[in-house]
């Protein structure tokens, strides 16, 4: 089975200085990948990269294929069908996820109008409202309706997050990016963000590209990890086996790192 | 629907609201009353001797009667129409041009954003009424609508500057990438993210706009640069009751009065809109 997204020696640069280089890794359909290191090391810009939106001043240079298509180079007018269809992105920070003037009903609506008329299905608000609540519903968010009807300022980070997966999923993505979605919540919520992340990307046999810092939240997450430093891969394998047989003396001090804290929390009273 | 808990409810901006929205109608509503009326009627003929020179407020002339004996109050009415012509002329030329400029540099490359930006501040650096007067002088005489358009270009840089640094906040933020990955096209995200998150902010400086084109018409005027006789605007009203000012000090306060009130209107009128366009300010039904 051809691989969902395919990164051959992607290098970024900025002005002739590589902030990513010669990285190479694949998702497979369903697969869930963790893509782990520390701020700075370039998660978040080979996650951009992998659907062409890098910011601007910033080249990509190597090959990206998104569901068999290249993304290194594209026009971003041929770009624009290819996203939402087959990658969505839930963001690290939720306040910024979402229009602030938008009910969020509204900002979900676009997501699942636009996709309905994708595939041809009917496109009249009260079928719309009524995948909106669905989708809503979905993401456990309490109250759909009211939810739906609410402005971004007025519900808490949490559910501001869970309403932006919502909109992720409305394009029925087959790749979901997730970039450091729990790292703006506190501890509870996260746990809740990231089962609700875990259910979804079964039930829907969604690939997942799972962004984070975090090295415990990556291990309960994803299947596989490649971890990054500096702008390169240095090492990447299955979660029991990177984790628990580290290689590379990076991920030694990462676990070790994270071995003290957990420690840390044992002793605590 | 009866968990609030989780909405926000703090009183921020909700009684100020209701009173700067109100006023604000009023008195603009009141100048837009008057100053459509005269298309239709007017007490006195606005170009006729109705009555002595200088004569003092009476029930026949409410605002007396000014040097040539013309009636003070249907000069005033009649200025009223021109300067909301002015004040809504310029604010759409300045309006349109400046949105158009801004989102322009917004978009574009770094070295044209670059050059726009520099090109913005220069005209910025020129006081609008001189910037209104070399366009006014360089054409080929006073008119309503020369000065129209050009307090209208003057308004556009400072409008072009908003709309820019307004825009480019809002395209870093992620819904804007999230809405771009979901397919939406620049175009798109221009319509519907970015014009409706600048509009409250823009709204509140086109009023601003509308109140300095209406004052800068007044000094335009008042230079004999604005509208040409016969049409009666509050700038030449002032300049003429110059002379008799101290024999007859309300030819100068009631049309001051007139200016005053319309662009205090404006801007409370305008702060109210903003309250009612932006949902963070709004309280929830």
């Amino acid at each position: 089975m051809s691989p969902l997204l395919g990164i051959e020696s992607l290098t970024i640069q900025a002005g002739g200085k590589p902030l990513v280089s010669n990285v190479s890794f694949s998702v497979a359909p369903g697969e869930r990948l963790g893509l782990i290191g520390e701020s700075g090391s370039g998660k978040s810009l080979t996650a951009l990269a992998s659907i062409g939106l890098l910011p601007d001043g910033l080249q990509a240079s190597g090959s990206v294929l998104l569901d068999g298509r290249q993304v290194v180079g594209a026009r971003d007018r041929d770009l624009v069908p290819l996203r939402g269809t087959v990658a969505a992105v839930v963001f690290q920070e939720p306040l910024t996820a979402l229009d602030p003037l938008m009910t969020i009903g509204r900002q979900v609506g676009i997501a699942v109008r636009r996709r309905a008329k994708r595939d041809g299905h009917p496109t009249d608000s009260i079928t719309v409202m009524g995948e909106v609540l669905d989708l809503l519903d979905q993401v456990s968010l309490p109250q759909p309706q009211r939810i739906a009807e609410a402005w971004p300022h007025e519900v808490s980070g949490g559910q501001r997050q869970r309403a932006a997966i919502a909109m992720a999923l409305a394009c029925k993505p087959k790749l979901l990016i997730a970039d450091e979605p729990t790292t703006a919540l506190d501890v509870t919520t996260q746990a809740e963000i990231l089962k609700l992340l875990g259910q979804l990307v079964r039930e829907r046999n969604m690939a997942l590209l799972f962004i984070s810092h975090d090295l415990p939240v990556v291990a309960g997450a994803v299947d596989r990890v490649v971890v990054l430093r500096h702008g390169s891969i240095v090492e990447q394998g299955p979660v029991a086996t990177v984790f628990g047989q580290p290689s590379h003396e990076y991920t030694q001090s990462l676990v070790a790192a994270a071995r003290a804290f957990d420690d840390a929390l044992e002793i605590a009273p | 629907m009866t968990d609030t808990s989780l909405i926000d409810t703090s009183p921020q901006g909700s009684t100020r609201r209701s009173w700067t929205f109100t006023i604000g109608a009023i008195v603009v509503g009141l100048h837009l009353v008057i100053g459509l009326s005269t298309l239709f009627w007017t007490p006195y003929d606005p170009t006729a001797m109705s009555g002595g020179r200088l004569e003092m407020p009476s029930l026949a002339h409410v605002a007396g009667t000014d040097r040539l004996g013309r009636d003070l109050f249907t000069l005033i009415m009649i200025g009223s129409r021109i300067a909301l012509i002015v004040g809504t002329g310029a604010i759409v030329i300045g309006g349109l041009i400046g949105i158009a400029i801004g989102l322009l540099a917004a978009f574009a490359s770094r070295t044209l954003d670059d050059m726009l930006a520099a090109g913005l501040d220069i005209l910025i650096a020129f006081p609008t009424l001189l910037l209104a007067m070399l366009i006014v002088a360089s054409s080929d005489g006073a008119s309503l609508w020369t000065a129209i358009v050009a307090i209208g270009i003057a308004n556009s840089a400072i409008v072009a500057r908003l709309t820019r640094i307004l825009a480019k906040r809002v395209l870093r933020m992620d819904y804007i990438t999230a809405s771009r990955i979901s397919g939406t096209s620049w175009i798109g995200v221009v319509a519907i993210h970015i014009l409706p998150n600048i509009w409250p902010t823009l709204l509140v400086n086109l009023a601003l706009q509308f109140g300095l084109a209406v004052i800068a018409e007044a000094s335009l005027s008042y230079l004999g640069l604005g509208t040409p006789p016969p049409n009666a605007s509050w700038g030449r009203l002032l300049q003429e009751a110059q002379g008799t000012v101290y024999t007859a000090p309300l030819g100068a306060i009631a049309p001051g009065i007139a200016l005053v009130s319309l662009v205090i209107g404006v801007n409370l009128l305008a702060d109210g809109l903003r309250d009612i366009a932006d949902p963070t300010r709004r309280r929830r039904r």
